[in-house]
């Protein structure tokens, strides 16, 4: 059992917890992540780790509720427990060696995993470029914390509510078209936009890195149904992942296997919410 | 006076037309008069060959003398001392090239239903609370690394030894291939459960989401003040053909799609995790764990099951009962074929299977006929769902992350046979780790020679 020690509501769909998890806390690095189960009769669910306290035992998790696993973990409140926690998973992310400047985009909850590696990077002394997109004004989170750990940072909103208005693939665009050079782009958030970046970035040869989030069980890399095709080839993204070489993802592939199970998670919340079957 | 019977005395099944389409257990069970029936079959040979072809060494003629004479509990106590996990074993194990395949009564007629017998003696133990007497410590810890057969058997003989046990586990739940792998139909968790209960009482201690390599090595685990590791953690990478179309949504590899239907009950609609509903499914692989594949598929409401292999059905590795009993509920069988595409619609799930015939040729190393394929006599499965089991191997996990720890060019762990040692001072391993995907009695037999040899190497210390 793993308990809830803080809970903070960052806008009305995404929240941030910090879980009693002394072992995990104890490895964790940038870049990887834990699966939760909340009950006996509860599914596996992959979450990044978005921050850690190593001496005071504890990791953060930050997530969005989008379907009945979320919608049941967001009910819980500080002081109450999660049946299973696993941890810490996947392979720490390797940043691009001897780089000076990386800019590092996070979509939507996508910032909560952005931001422990804006902060790992900037804690290296890299100069970090935070580019934050959020649809609009009233669902910006972690701000504040974004801003600590990058030397700048650029908010933006498809709908022009707040920061600049437009999508991140503009501001990175624009960026880069000021001369600006990256040593490495990091981009994490929906397929969509990690698609979109690395076709921005590819015209100019900048090496792209990609958190990939495809369904997964295990996480241990006894199923397989987490694979994604990287270059060709099958890879195991709790594994050999989460991160790859952007460039060389195929996202429409992963975008349909995401949809796998539509029907059946639809299904899922009507129980959860007392609708029909 | 001996019973003379040519035949095992038969035991009941559900119905084959019925049960492929449950989940309930299709064996039900030797009755108390059943098992004594069978039980006055055995011969009482001098030289016990039955016993030598038990991994585990359990004392046969012994405890059937106890069946015959309607003493059960005694019966029990026998097997017990030398397996720790008998309701597993007599239901699982490939009895036919085991015990039973040395039994003397098997050269003229049917051997002793020996694998019967001892699930009887288990089940009807279950629910009688048999006091597990918690041993008295010796004070020397030692560390399990995986709760399947191999990890809980060598657990079990070292805590009875006196050892502290600790097992990490890398699930939320310890039983390895037992929980996730073997179907509720041949193996009910409950049992699987309680075996693991009773191990608890004799005090070894589990960690559950403890996934040794991440969050804490081998060389950390001998640093914490453990004395030996085992290293029990299996074969459980699983492998894909490398072919077109595996990337489409439908395309399982059998260890996901029992891992959803047996651990997180995906066959239940109360449990959140979901499974495809399929109209046909092909599964590709002769195994054991194809037949579970297939079988749990049918048992989901599938039209049409096929089981596509590349040999014939007399190379099938899978147990004869089990290929029987698939056989019974409905499972087609496309034998000689071999799978080159999985074709895919616009939205990338799955629409069919393009395979080839095949034809067998010359004997290969491992004494099999190979298959060879036959020039464009390809064909197209109407399929919507394929399961690849075709294999595993190791996990890389443990030996990438131990100093010292020798594997071989498939990953599997070197160890010295006599006594499982590895290449590395004080930890041993055994079961899949080390001959890759085998049986669970192997893995037994492993855990316990293990046991012996940490108990002999920590005496000596």
């Amino acid at each position: 059992m793993y308990k809830i020690v803080r809970r903070k509501q960052l806008n009305e769909q995404v929240v941030l917890m910090e879980i009693d998890a002394p072992y995990i806390a104890a490895k964790a690095d940038a870049g990887q992540f834990i699966i939760y189960r909340i009950d006996e009769k509860g599914e596996r669910i992959p979450l990044t780790i978005a921050d850690y306290d190593r001496e005071k035992g504890t990791i953060t998790i930050i997530f969005q509720t989008i379907g009945g696993s979320t919608q049941q973990l967001a009910a819980l409140d500080e002081g109450d427990f999660i049946l299973d926690v696993v941890g810490p998973l996947g392979v720490p992310t390797k940043y691009e060696e001897g780089a000076k400047r990386v800019a590092v985009i996070g979509g939507g909850v996508g910032c909560a995993i952005a931001y422990p590696q804006a902060k790992k990077l900037h804690g290296m002394g890299v100069h970090v470029d935070l580019i934050a997109g959020f649809r609009s004004k009233d669902i910006i989170i972690l701000e504040d914390e974004m801003k600590e750990v990058s030397s700048e940072l650029y908010v933006c909103t498809d709908d022009g509510s707040y920061g600049k208005k437009g999508f991140v693939t503009d501001m990175l665009k624009e960026l880069i078209d000021s001369g600006i050079k990256y040593d490495e782009v990091i981009a994490i958030g929906p397929v969509p936009m990690m698609k979109f970046v690395c076709k921005t970035t590819e015209p100019y040869g900048i090496k792209t890195t990609v958190s990939l989030n495809p369904i997964m069980v295990d996480g241990t890399g006894m199923c397989g149904g987490c694979r994604v095709t990287v270059d060709g080839k099958i890879r195991y993204a709790c594994v050999d992942g989460p991160d790859f070489d952007g460039h060389k993802v195929d996202f429409d592939e992963l975008m349909k296997r995401n949809g796998t199970y539509k029907e059946q998670e639809a299904a899922h919340i009507c129980r959860l919410t007392g609708g029909v079957r | 006076m001996a019973n003379m019977s040519l035949k095992k005395t038969p035991i009941g099944e559900q119905d084959p037309k019925v049960r492929a389409r449950n989940f309930k257990e299709v064996s039900l069970g030797y009755t108390k008069e059943e098992a004594m029936e069978e039980a006055t079959r055995c011969l009482h040979c001098k030289n016990k060959p039955c016993v030598s072809g038990c991994p585990v060494g359990v004392k046969i003629p012994e405890f059937i003398e106890k069946v015959a004479a309607g003493e059960f509990e005694e019966a029990y106590r026998i097997i017990k001392s030398t397996n720790g996990l008998p309701a597993v074993c007599g239901r699982v194990c490939p009895q036919e090239n085991q015990c039973e395949g040395k039994c003397v009564r098997g050269i003229k007629g049917e051997p002793v239903g020996i694998g019967r017998l001892e699930r009887f003696c288990a089940d009807y133990m279950m629910d009688k609370a048999a006091s597990n007497e918690k041993p008295v410590s010796n004070g020397h810890k030692v560390a399990v690394v995986g709760a399947g057969p191999a990890g809980l058997t060598c657990a079990g003989d070292l805590a009875k030894l006196g050892y502290e046990v600790t097992i990490y586990e890398a699930f939320h739940t310890a039983g390895g291939v037992l929980m996730y792998g073997i179907p509720e139909f041949r193996l009910p968790k409950a049992i699987v459960q309680k075996e693991v209960d009773n191990l608890k009482e004799l005090g070894v201690n589990i960690m559950t989401n403890m996934v040794i390599g991440k969050v804490l090595s081998v060389d950390e685990l001998l640093e914490q003040g453990y004395e030996a590791v085992f290293i029990g953690s299996g074969a459980g990478l699983p492998r894909f053909m490398g072919i077109e179309g595996e990337g489409l949504v439908g395309v399982y590899s059998a260890n996901e799609y029992l891992t959803r239907i047996n651990l997180m009950k995906a066959y239940l609609d109360d449990y959140a995790t979901p499974i495809k509903k399929s109209g046909s499914v092909a599964v590709v692989g002769g195994g054991n764990v194809a037949m579970d594949a297939a079988r749990s598929a049918m048992r989901l409401g599938a039209d049409h099951v096929y089981i596509v292999y590349r040999r014939s059905l007399d190379e099938m590795p899978a147990r004869r009962e089990e290929i029987h009993h698939a056989m019974e509920e409905g499972i087609e069988f496309l034998v000689l074929n071999n799978p080159v595409k999985v074709i895919g619609d616009e939205n990338c799930n799955v629409i069919g299977l393009e395979c080839v015939k095949m034809e067998l040729g010359e004997p290969d190393e491992s004494g099999r006929r190979r298959p060879i394929e036959i020039k464009g006599s390809n064909f197209m499965l109407d399929v919507d769902t394929v399961i690849m089991s075709i294999g595993t191997s190791p996990n890389p996990l443990i030996r990438t992350t131990t100093h010292g720890l020798e594997a071989n060019s498939r990953g599997c762990l070197v160890v010295n046979q006599d006594d499982m040692a590895t290449t590395k001072e004080g930890v041993y391993a055994g079961g899949d780790a080390v001959t890759g995907a085998a049986t669970v009695i192997l893995a037994m037999g492993a855990g316990k020679t293990a046991a012996a040899s940490i108990d002999e190497y920590i005496r000596n210390k």
